[in-house]
């Protein structure tokens, strides 16, 4: 199979493999996917809670080289939008800007899951801040 | 060393130059139709296809006579399970194959299956091999045919084929084995394995696409197959269809070099292959070799990297041809069910590499080929959330993964 070039370039030089701390109240992190299926996504977005706006992401991905392109680049985008914003990325947009094949449109997918997943996460640690604040009050 | 380098001699070979010379002249000047029995073009047809029957024959230690060509190892699969099933249907209707074996043999079983057959698939052990013990156990008397591989098209593991006819024997079945990627590669005797039937194809071992042979017992027992291809009954009435001669030549010629040239070769490939194993092993961790490594091809490596998909791997060596078991590089997008069959689970099915060192393969190839596989893999590990995970301690097994 023929990869696009941008597929090739995510692959090649990806953007943002790293990891962030867990437990920090401000990261929230997804991990998609199972390794008897061939691929696992773990996506972390890194909030300002006084803006709501993601800093930063960073990814690590064990699968093909669309799975690893697909959230190298979701990471890209996820770089400076809000929590909201980063809710109405769509498989789709990937699949368009990375010309995925339909056999790859699943790693899309995974990779839209994994926002959501990290997003979810990110939203379920500062509601508990919150209501761990209110109990004190 | 040129690239891109070609290490995938189970899926095909280069034909070899030696054998290419002898099957020039059998397209243009001496292009006679081998049946054509009044003139002097179709007795020098005929001769040459004779002159590589004997060649067939004498690579696996059986009698010209025995040699019916096909054009490949999928129709010599077929011929021998449907063609048994047919002829011995009177006998029983019971036969024995395994899990691992080629989908011409198991797809064949699952279309005889659907004509009332009864086909038991027998599992493998972790290493590869059939339990004789529960080949004993599947013997039945209605069981007509057994039907193992020679050699394994992904792990290359050797099956004990001479005690598995022993057994087929015993309960009077046939033993017929799939011997497409052991013919030309390891010592090959009908006699000493005991074997009835085998399937031999010509591009496995440096001869040409779209022709090989099925080999057919006519002395103790004398087995007799059903065509099942109608027409001008050639081949003693088991094949019909017009000799493709320069095909033919080739894979007699193919045959001859094999002969020739195995005990050297073999040392050769094994040579290679432990080299690049074992720089492998050196280098990596969390290495898995697919297959025992006592009874196997010697050109043959198929290997694990853990937490890495084998698909990206590929990707990152794309100037070497290798396979991969990953369900991305498959038409079905499912991994490799023979890896499966070995109960290593999906995951380590997923991470799969499978090297075919072939007569061409060089060792400044195999130091390039090492050295690449094992950057790659350390590239690859850095980006794998699995890799993290084990290196701080997580066991893998006992996470909720999102199945998807």
């Amino acid at each position: 199979m023929a990869y696009s070039d941008k597929v090739l370039d995510h692959y090649n030089n990806p953007r943002n493999v790293g990891s962030f701390d867990k437990s920090d109240p401000n990261v929230g992190t997804g991990m998609v996917g199972a390794p008897e299926c061939g691929d696992v996504m773990k996506l972390q977005v890194k909030v300002n809670p006084a803006t709501g706006v993601i800093e930063d992401a960073k990814f690590k991905t064990f699968g093909c080289g669309s799975a690893i392109a697909s959230s190298s680049l979701a990471t890209e985008w996820l770089r400076g939008k809000t929590v909201d914003e980063a809710l109405a990325i769509k498989n789709t947009d990937i699949v368009n800007e990375l010309s995925l094949p339909p056999v790859k449109i699943h790693c899309s997918v995974l990779a839209e899951d994994a926002i959501k997943a990290a997003i979810d996460d990110y939203k379920k640690k500062t509601e508990k801040v919150e209501t761990s604040v209110q109990a004190q009050a | 060393m040129k690239l891109p380098i070609y290490m995938d001699n189970h899926a095909t070979t280069p034909v070899d130059p030696r054998v290419f010379k002898a099957m020039l002249p059998y397209f243009t000047d001496t292009f006679g139709n081998a049946a054509s029995r009044n003139h002097s073009f179709g007795w020098v047809a005929e001769d040459a296809v004779e002159k590589a029957r004997k060649q067939v024959a004498d690579l696996i230690g059986a009698n010209n006579k025995e040699i019916v060509f096909t054009s490949g190892a999928t129709e010599s699969n077929n011929l021998a399970l449907k063609g048994v099933a047919e002829m011995y249907a009177e006998k029983g209707n019971h036969i024995i194959t395994a899990a691992t074996e080629h989908k011409a043999i198991l797809d064949t079983c699952k279309r005889l299956e659907k004509e009332g057959i009864k086909v038991t698939y027998l599992p493998v052990e972790t290493n590869g091999l059939v339990d004789l013990n529960k080949l004993r156990a599947a013997m039945t008397d209605k069981t007509i045919l057994v039907s193992i591989m020679y050699a394994n098209n992904e792990i290359g593991v050797l099956q004990p084929v001479a005690e598995i006819s022993k057994i087929a024997k015993e309960r009077g079945a046939l033993f017929h084995t799939d011997a497409t990627q052991a013919v030309g590669k390891v010592p090959v005797d009908v006699t000493k394995d005991g074997i009835d039937i085998a399937s031999i194809s010509a591009h496995k071992m440096y001869g040409p696409k779209g022709v090989g042979a099925l080999y057919v017992r006519r002395r103790n027992p004398r087995v007799q197959v059903t065509a099942q291809m109608d027409g001008g009954g050639h081949e003693r009435g088991m094949r019909s269809g017009t000799l493709n001669v320069p095909g033919i030549v080739g894979l007699g010629e193919a045959c001859a070099l094999a002969k020739a040239e195995m005990p050297e070769e073999s040392k050769r490939m094994a040579y290679l292959r432990d080299k690049l194993k074992d720089r492998l092993l050196a280098s990596l961790d969390e290495v898995y070799i697919n297959g025992t490594m006592e009874h196997r091809l010697p050109n043959n490596l198929n290997i694990s990297f853990a937490f890495v998909e084998g698909e990206s791997l590929l990707m990152g060596i794309n100037e070497i041809a290798v396979s991969s078991g990953s369900a991305c590089t498959s038409a079905t997008l499912e991994p490799s069910y023979v890896l499966k069959a070995l109960g290593a689970g999906d995951d380590l099915a997923h991470s799969s590499i499978r090297f075919g060192l072939g007569r061409f393969n060089t060792e400044e190839e195999v130091d390039y080929v090492s050295a690449k596989v094992i950057d790659v893999v350390k590239k690859l590990r850095e980006l794998s959330p699995l890799y993290e995970m084990h290196k701080e301690g997580v066991d893998l097994t006992k996470v909720q993964w999102t199945a998807h």
